[in-house]
This record gives C-alpha cells, structure tokens and sequence, in this order.
C-alpha cells in the first residue's frame, strides 16, 4: 500500500463520496458553534424546513461577544444579547447541548472542546471559527468554515471540501530558556509570512514538538491559519494519552485503553511524501514579538524593525501603512518602548499552564502604573483552576484585575477594547488593524513577555525575569 | 443561499492596493453581532471608510464617486484571517459580483464560492497593471466570462484564463446550491455512518 500522512488516512477515511473534478464530500465527527456564526446557519435550516441532521454531534457555547464583567446580569449590548439569546433558543429547538453564558462548563470554543473531552484523536472537526486549527493538537484533521458551511453541516453532518496539499514542518534542536510555543509559532509564522501555507495542511513533528505539553501544542496548532494554513495537526502520542486519561470525563469513550489502541495508529508512514517540508532549528528561536498589522510581521524581541526591501510600490506601500498605523519606523527597535494595555488570554494562551507562566514572573512583584492588565480565563474551568492554585491572589497582590471568562480583548465585540492609539501587549494571535478596537495598536506576543511588560511597562525581555525554577516549557 | 446564476460579467473596477487587506478590515467585528445575511454592505471596510467621528473619508476609494463597478480589485494576499463570511456577505451587499486579486486566503475562497462572489486569481504582473490602468482611466472595463473562465481587461485586451473547480463552475452558472446537494446525498451519507471505519 501506497504510504500515506496522518492527514491522508483522518481525511481518506471520512470521504463519504469524491466528485469527480469538485470537492469531496467530507463527514464530519464534531462540529462546534457558537453565537456569531451560527444563526444564518439555523436561519437557513428554517427556510429549508429542515431539521438539524445529528444534534447529538454538534455542541454550543457562547464566547465571542459576551461581557467579563457581571455575566450573572443581562447583556447590555442588544444586538449581542439577541444572538446569546438566539443560540439559546435554536440550541433548545434542534436538541443541541449548548455551554452557554453562565453555565460551569462555558468558555471558548477552542478552550471548552478539549477539557470536556469531546475532541478526540482521529476526528474530523470544524467551528465556524478560524482557530478550530487549535484541535489538531490532539491528532484531528479541525478547521475553520464560513457560515454556509456551518449550515451544510447542521443539515447533513457533511461539507463540501477540496482536499488540501500537504506540508511538513519539523523542529528539531534546543530551546532556549524563555522561549515558549507562541514564540516558536510566531516564529514560523514570520518566516513563510501570513500566506506561506495557503492551500495546506500542516503536520508539525520533531523532538521539540515531542517535548510539548498538550496545551503547548495546542498554542501551536492555533495559530496555523496565521500562515495561511487550512489547519495543523499534531500525532497523538504519550503526552497526548496522558492529557485524555486526567480527563473528569471522556463522553464519546466507551473504553479508554482499546480507544487508546486505535489511537497510536495516527501517524504518518515512515515513507509518507508531503508536498512541501519546512524544517527549522529551535536554537535559533527567541522571544518574539510582532511590530506590524499582521502575525508575519514579527520579530525576536531585541531584534529591529526590519528595513522593507521594496519589491513592488504596492508591498512597500503596504508595509509603510502598516507601521504607520502601528506609531512605528523602519529600522526601529522596540525593547523599552512603552506600553498600555497587557491582555493575557484568547483560544491561544488562555489555559491554565499560560496563567502559571504568567503567574511565575508576577509572583512577587507590582505591575507598572502605566499599564492596564486584562485577564481572562478561557473557560470557567481554568477560571475554577487559577482559583484553586491562588494564582489569582498573585495577580490582584500584583496590582491585576481578573475577569471572566470569554473571547474578550483577542476580537474586542465586546466592551473590552483597547483604546485609539495605545499599545497592547496580547497573548492572542491577530494584530489586524482595529482588531482589539477601532485604531488598538497590538503587539503580540507569549504569556512570559507579556507579564515582563506587565510589570515594566515598557517591551521587556522575558528572559531577565527568569531564575533556574520558572524555566517552563509551555 | 442566494441562487443567483452567474455568467458573463462586464464592468468597470474599484481598486484597492493594499496587500494582506484581512477579514477584520473587511467588516470589523463590533458589526457582527446581526442575526440575518443582509446589512453588512453599509460596513464593508467601515474603518477604512469613515472618519472616526463618523464622516466619509473622502481619501478612501469608496467614497471616490470616479470609481464604480461590480469588480474589487485587490491586492495580494486577500481575506485572510476570521473565518467571518460576514466578510463575503458585505462585498456581495455592497454590489461587488467579483473580487481579483494574486493571491486569496483559503476560507475566503470557499466562502466567496458559497455565495456566489467569484474569487478570480490572475498574476501578480497583471494584477499591478491593472491596478495602475484603473487608477489611469477609472472606465477602464474587465470582462469576465465563467463557461470559458476567462478575465479579459477589455482595452488592452490582455486576457488570461482563470482556475475554478468545475464543480463551483457548475454551481455559479446554473445558481445551484450546495446543501441541496448534500441533501440529495443523506442515503450514501447514512450508509457511510454505518459502515464508518476508524481510519484509512
Ligand atoms: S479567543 Fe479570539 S481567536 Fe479565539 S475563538 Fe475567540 S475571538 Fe476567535
């Protein structure tokens, strides 16, 4: 038999039915909404006069634009309060179980799916939300879908999807101390630029990768699609086994250890090809941070702005509007640059290893008076977690507010924005323009820098917080 | 899914030069809390269009009354980010049937499809020729023609054959419906349940 890739044997095994010359028709095994997306959705299904097709594979969750603050109150937004209210209502109306506001199991998406055990090794999953990507940290073919999409699968449990190309990126070698998933994430991502992986799939393999947590992987799948990828996986393996055995609860397992049997088979063929293989050295990774309107636009922390080579007026006039916006010049340098606002939080470093991170270097110590922190768990869970861990009892000794759970500040629908013109420091993954709020200058980064900038004010190396005991790898 | 059939198309173009131009420019989040498809035109590029205290901004080229039509001209690298086909649904509302560019973003590509806004990929030389053409002569008029995939500039008569898959070609021109589709599929779909292997 022909050797085939992790992605191969998931996708090849969910085709229902290939079009000759189209798209496959693909199954799939777990599909997440939530409030923003979906009611075109439903509001399709209605028109058809149609039923959703498997309710019992579909799971719901309000995130996107849902308050921090006093989430026991009514939504003050009325456009958000309708959508909130709308999932409620067509969760209740098609049988779908639904982790909405104020339920002890809400969070987001990409957050909740994994905790409570739904996303499992080998399935297919989508959400109608880019970062589905973050799943494939459990060996998943997940990916995100646009609205339409979101309505094939309510009513058939299938879409319509070209199969996409493949590609393989190792890393091998050793990390330095402070240097964390986001960093080695950010770091792809600035070599092969936003669209480097367009049009493919992206396995990630290597020891360092073998090293990772499972919330570290997760980091790493997450921000796939900041390349441009359709998504990325991750081949399940011990770390992976151990994450699902410490799980409270496992729903679509019958028995753990012949689950667990199955499960070792996802992986790649020795001999298996890929369309395109990318390999990097971890040594030469460094804390990174971006300094432009996009996650290519990143660069290790004490590096400078690069100087744009012009290869077009529309590139370079590009990149000029881009640090434009940003207050920024070519050729600058931005450690000690002050900052604002810090938002520690979002589907990429919102579990609780990235709050132990976090909570490590402020242990101790103040935050600067200049600086306005957001942090907000990704799920009630971490929430309960940080709880229990007093790790937020660190944070208000140090001067922080924590608030609720939700999406928050990573796309600002709700009220918390970042102001016109100050500077964030954000542990999510997009510094698009307006993205933290209209005129919001974001400059990402990992949960270490983050916190080195809590306390500084200024864009700080991490490294200068660390000791021989807070080296985690996350 | 609107059914409309899609076939030849010519008109003039509206430019927007700007590389890696993502979903979040195209309709900014705070606009997506509706709960139907219609209304997202009126904020298609809103941060880009209006000033801050809510007036047009004139610099920008929506507001340009010289250029018009049913063809966004792009720069590389567009409609990354969000997954939002509240993106899709704004150009489309706003009157845009085709957005070219050398370079789309995947979901953005799927979701353009799904509603019946053709994505059309042309070289980037040609892209920037383009480009400068319209900002030369705003009359300048594309043509465009879905049964032989070809994006033609009409005046200097450059013409290039673009890529579709023919199943999305087939649905553009008839004005079919992909869920109706699948629907017609639910017995190979159930026998596909039951028969379910764990991999491949
Ligand atoms: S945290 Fe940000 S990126 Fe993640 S699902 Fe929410 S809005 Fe999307």
């Amino acid at each position: 038999m022909k050797p085939k890739t992790l992605f191969d044997k998931i996708w090849d095994g969910h085709v229902v039915r290939s079009i000759e010359d189209g798209p496959d028709v693909l199954y799939i095994d777990l599909h997440y909404i939530h409030e923003v997306t979906s009611p075109q959705a439903f509001n399709g299904l209605k028109e058809r006069g149609i039923q959703v097709f498997r309710p019992g594979k579909t799971f719901a969750t309000a995130d996107h634009n849902i308050p921090t603050k006093d989430q026991h109150l009514q939504i003050r937004d009325e456009l958000s309060r309708t959508q909130v209210e709308r999932l409620s209502e067509n969760c209740r109306k098609h049988g779908i179980e639904l982790f909405g506001l104020n339920h002890p199991k809400n969070g987001i998406v990409h957050v909740i799916g994994p905790e409570l055990g739904y996303t499992l090794p080998g399935m297919t999953i989508v959400c109608g939300d880019s970062h589905t990507s973050t799943h494939g940290a459990f060996g998943t073919i997940a990916f995100g879908i646009g609205t339409s999409e979101v309505e094939m699968v309510l009513a058939t449990q299938c879409i319509l999807q070209p199969k996409p190309k493949k590609m393989r990126i190792t890393i091998n070698g050793n990390l330095h101390k402070g240097v964390t998933s986001k960093d080695i994430i950010m770091y792809i991502i600035s070599e092969i630029s936003t669209g480097g992986a367009t049009g493919y799939f992206v396995e990630y393999c290597g020891s360092v990768i073998k090293s990772l947590s499972m919330e570290a992987r997760m980091t790493i799948c997450n921000m796939s699609i900041e390349m441009g990828a359709r998504g990325g996986l991750i081949a399940p393996d011990e770390t992976t086994f151990d994450y699902m055995k410490q799980l409270p609860s496992l729903p679509g397992i019958a028995d753990l250890e012949s689950s667990v049997n199955q499960w070792k088979k996802l992986k790649s063929d020795p001999d298996a090809s890929f369309d395109r293989e990318l390999e990097f050295d971890a040594s030469s990774i460094n804390p990174m941070i971006t300094y432009g309107t996009n996650p290519g636009m990143g660069m290790a922390i004490d590096e400078s702005i690069p100087i744009a080579e012009n290869k077009n007026k529309e590139a370079s006039s590009s990149y000029l509007k881009s640090l434009d916006y940003m207050g920024f010049r070519p050729g600058m340098k931005l450690l000690g640059h002050a900052i604002d606002y810090v938002f520690i939080g979002s589907c990429t470093n919102g579990r609780i290893e990235d709050f132990r991170a976090f909570a490590q270097i402020i242990r101790g110590r103040k935050k600067a008076a200049n600086v306005t922190a957001l942090i907000v768990p990704g799920s009630k869970k971490v929430e309960e977690q940080m709880a229990a861990e007093g790790l937020i009892e660190i944070y208000i000794n140090a001067g922080f507010k924590v608030r609720q759970p939700g999406c928050s500040s990573c796309l600002a629908m709700n009220d918390d924005k970042i102001p016109e013109g100050k500077y964030a420091v954000s542990t999510s993954n997009r510094n698009f323009e307006g993205r933290q709020g209209p005129g919001a200058r974001t400059i990402l980064a990992s949960p270490l820098t983050a916190a080195a900038a809590a306390i500084t004010g200024r864009i700080s190396d991490p490294r200068e917080f660390m000791n021989e005991e807070n080296n985690l790898k996350l | 899914m609107p059914k409309v059939k899609f076939s030849i198309l010519e008109s003039t173009c509206v430019p927007l030069p700007f590389e890696n131009v993502d979903t979040d420019q195209i309709i900014p989040a705070r606009f997506l809390s509706a709960t139907s498809r219609e209304g997202f035109g009126d904020n298609l590029f809103r941060d880009w269009r209006y000033t801050k205290t809510g007036e047009k901004n004139s610099e920008f080229v929506l507001n340009n009354p010289k250029f018009r039509g049913k063809v966004l001209v792009a720069g590389k690298n567009f409609g990354s980010g969000s997954s939002r086909e509240h993106a899709v649904w704004a150009i489309f509302d706003y009157g845009f049937r085709a957005v070219v560019s050398s370079f789309f973003a995947d979901i953005f590509m799927n979701n353009s499809l799904n509603n019946g806004l053709l994505p059309i990929v042309i070289p980037e030389e040609l892209l920037i020729k383009l480009q400068e053409l319209i900002q030369k002569n705003p009359a300048t008029k594309v043509k465009i023609d879905i049964e032989k995939q070809t994006f033609t500039i009409i005046p200097t008569k450059d013409s290039i054959r673009f890529a579709i898959n023919p199943y999305k070609k087939e649905c553009l021109l008839k004005g079919l419906d992909d869920i109706d589709f699948l629907l017609s599929m639910k017995n190979a779909i159930t026998g596909y349940e039951i028969n379910k292997s764990f991999v491949k």
